[in-house]
């Protein structure tokens, strides 16, 4: 379903420029020299805990935050001259946007088209988010999953050349998500520009042809799904309970292990060649006088990248900005 | 690569799209429409039975039991229509006087009659004049009258006429600080106005939908009280609907910049609603809406004038009651635009768009 991340569009035109970005708020550096580029027709996505700087980056890519220091230019313009040019130019969707309750679907999208200079029939729009049957609901009687797509359908009414979306899907169910993910992936596949931030680990491999792992306000790694899966080491990961836990040294030891983390949960190991791998990490558990509780694989994910380039697991990352209450 | 351009069509306009916006959310809140309409209607009915005329006022005297004379000078104030008159020994009697039950104690005294009153007491001294007139020998027989009298009916003069500008004065300042300001404020914090400012919405127009709003909403308040006043109580305007209706169209103007100015920079809808108390008590308090302001002291009374409420309250009062014209009431018109402009003014300034 995913675009494939084809080499000619290295060659596509920049269409978001960042260059050592800082965003400081009075006593929190939120963007600490982030430095991203994104070509026109590709789906960029900002992954990371709440607290990384997603939110502050793109909200100064849409014009909503100037940043301390660094250079943004969007569209080849820049902020501080064309702002008017470039807000006729892209559509946005912000986090937590409460979209007036008593309007109802087609008079929602109908002011917002009244901002631009020349628009796309509301009725297609519409069609394009699968509200057709709701077009003359009140936005109040409308569920999350719904509400949503119309915030992306106010996005798209003037058909812009790139769209921003902030946490798209963040407080929806499985199926709203999947159903939000086909609105993006049409849109997209009319050659346009996205930029989402998320911080769902399965939305940026689905949706996104490239990936920057934020973390504490910078860039920890960037690049396609594929290879960022690549930085791992390993295709593979195996986790393993053992009774009594075997030591993290013998694990690490076994050939075709490429690295190993245990904790008070088991042992992680990233491995290659599992086929080989698997009945070698078994007999050494034997070895060392264990026996295995739980043993399951999986192929290396994002989340395996996020733990390999911050040396801390996603849930982890996530604590401690919650308990700080850092602006997101 | 790209799929084919989608159709383009021209977008609706945008001032009367927010300007619909706004009002299809009013008439869809039945909440507003009850404090713009209904909160009025209410009031004026309230007051205008609590206060409703009972012909002449008779002023309570009373009359001390004791000994001969008590009849007769019973009987003397009695003959006065204005005195409302009964009879008590002399304990219950100045109990009365000291709870205010009776202004004037009256005894048969010595000699002559004998007057008790607290001259502090509001009429305690007009019902002791009354009091001494009904107890003077009657005039002698084909003696000329010292005064001749003209019966007149006078209208705009009962409580009910001074109520019904004062009640329309406090709906134009109600819609104005929470029809603008309210609804700006939880614009802000619901982030719709940063998801506004993310588009090319031209924000003079976003910001002229909302007095073009309250200036459509005022026209229909100011119609729809004076219809009632006249149906229920009889209100007659003695100026011209013209007047009524460019004053109360004045007023929205004023106090949608007030309302503007208060939600400038409120971030959340405590600070906001905070402010719009500290705007409209005040004014609620001190701009004659449900007695005369001519009742504060006279240092207070430049303070008072100078209030927008007070302006618009005293216009109103002069067409509706008094059938002036709009143009003799040039300097209340002028504290209106001048506190309206002022407003506008600093609240652009300062607003506070995300």
């Amino acid at each position: 379903m995913r675009a494939l991340w084809h080499p000619s569009r290295v060659h596509a035109p920049v269409v978001l420029a960042l260059r050592s970005l800082v965003k400081r708020f009075d006593d929190v550096v939120a963007v600490n020299g982030i430095d991203l580029e994104v070509r026109a027709g590709e789906c960029f996505g900002l992954l990371g805990p709440n607290g990384a700087g997603k939110t502050t980056t793109i909200e100064i890519l849409e014009g909503l935050a100037t940043p301390t220091s660094g250079e943004v230019e969007v569209l080849g313009l820049r902020w501080d001259r064309d702002a008017a040019r470039i807000r006729a130019r892209i559509g946005v969707q912000l986090q937590e946007t409460v979209l007036q309750a008593l309007l109802t679907v087609r008079e929602t999208l109908a002011l917002f088209a009244s901002f631009y200079e020349r628009v796309r029939p509301l009725e297609d729009v519409i069609a394009d988010v699968d509200l057709g049957d709701k077009a003359k609901a009140r936005v109040g009687t409308l569920s999350g999953g719904q509400k949503q797509r119309l915030a992306i359908a106010c996005a798209l009414v003037s058909d812009p050349e790139v769209l921003f979306l902030d946490e798209p899907t963040t407080g929806l169910d499985p199926g709203a998500r999947r159903s939000l993910w086909d609105v993006i992936s049409r849109y997209k596949a009319r050659g346009r520009t996205v930029v989402l931030t998320t911080h769902y680990m399965e939305e940026a491999e689905r949706l996104c042809d490239r990936i920057a792992i934020v973390d504490r306000g910078r860039v920890a790694a960037a690049g396609t799904p594929a290879e960022l899966v690549a930085q791992v080491g390993g295709e593979e990961v195996v986790e393993l309970v053992a009774e009594p836990p075997v030591p993290e040294p013998v694990l690490a030891g076994v050939v075709g292990v490429v690295s190993c983390r245990c904790d008070e949960a088991g042992a992680r190991l990233v491995v290659s060649g599992i086929a080989r791998t698997l009945p070698a990490i078994l007999e050494a558990v034997a070895r060392a006088g264990s026996r295995p509780v739980r043993l399951a694989t999986r192929h290396a994910t994002l989340e395996d990248v996020f733990l390999s380039v911050t040396g801390r697991t996603f849930e982890q990352a996530e604590a401690p900005a919650k308990a700080a209450g850092a602006p997101r | 690569m790209s799929a084919p351009d989608p159709k383009f069509v021209r977008p609706p306009s945008e001032l009367r799209q927010l300007w619909l916006s706004r009002l299809r959310a009013f008439v869809r809140e039945p909440g507003v429409i009850f404090w713009v309409f209904g909160f009025p209607l209410v009031m004026s009915v309230v007051l205008g039975l609590a206060f409703r005329e009972k012909g002449p006022e008779r002023f309570p005297v009373v009359v001390v039991e004791e000994g001969a004379g008590t009849g007769a000078l019973g009987k003397a104030l009695r003959a006065s229509p204005l005195l409302a008159v009964t009879d008590a020994p002399l304990p219950a009697a100045t109990a009365s006087l000291a709870r205010a039950e009776a202004l004037v104690l009256v005894r048969a005294g010595a000699t002559r009659p004998e007057l008790s009153y607290d001259p502090t007491r509001p009429g305690a001294e007009a019902a002791a004049a009354l009091v001494r007139l009904s107890l003077l020998p009657p005039p002698a027989e084909g003696a000329p009258p010292t005064v001749d009298t003209v019966p007149v009916t006078t209208r705009g003069r009962r409580y009910i006429d001074f109520l019904i500008p004062g009640l329309l004065g406090i709906g134009l300042l109600g819609g104005g600080i929470w029809g603008v300001g309210y609804e700006i404020v939880s614009m802000r914090v619901k982030r719709l106005l940063k998801r506004f400012v993310a588009t090319p919405m031209s924000r003079p127009a976003f910001l002229a939908s909302f007095a073009i709003h309250r200036l459509t909403v005022a026209a229909a308040e100011a119609t729809f009280l004076l219809l009632f006043a006249r149906l229920v109580f009889d209100v007659r305007l003695q100026g011209s609907l013209l007047d009524v209706v460019l004053l109360s169209l004045l007023g929205a103007l004023s106090f949608s910049g007030l309302g503007l100015l208060v939600a400038c920079r409120a971030r959340n809808m405590e600070t906001a609603n905070g402010l719009m108390n500290v705007a409209t008590l005040p004014m609620w308090l001190l701009s004659g809406v449900f007695f005369a302001a001519t009742n504060f002291p006279s240092w207070m009374r430049p303070v008072v004038k100078a209030l927008p409420l007070t302006a618009l309250n005293d216009a109103l009062r002069a067409v509706i009651n008094d059938g002036a014209s709009i143009l003799s009431c040039g300097a209340e018109v002028g504290v209106l635009a001048a506190w309206g402009l002022v407003s506008f003014v600093l609240a652009l300034r300062l607003f506070r768009w995300q």
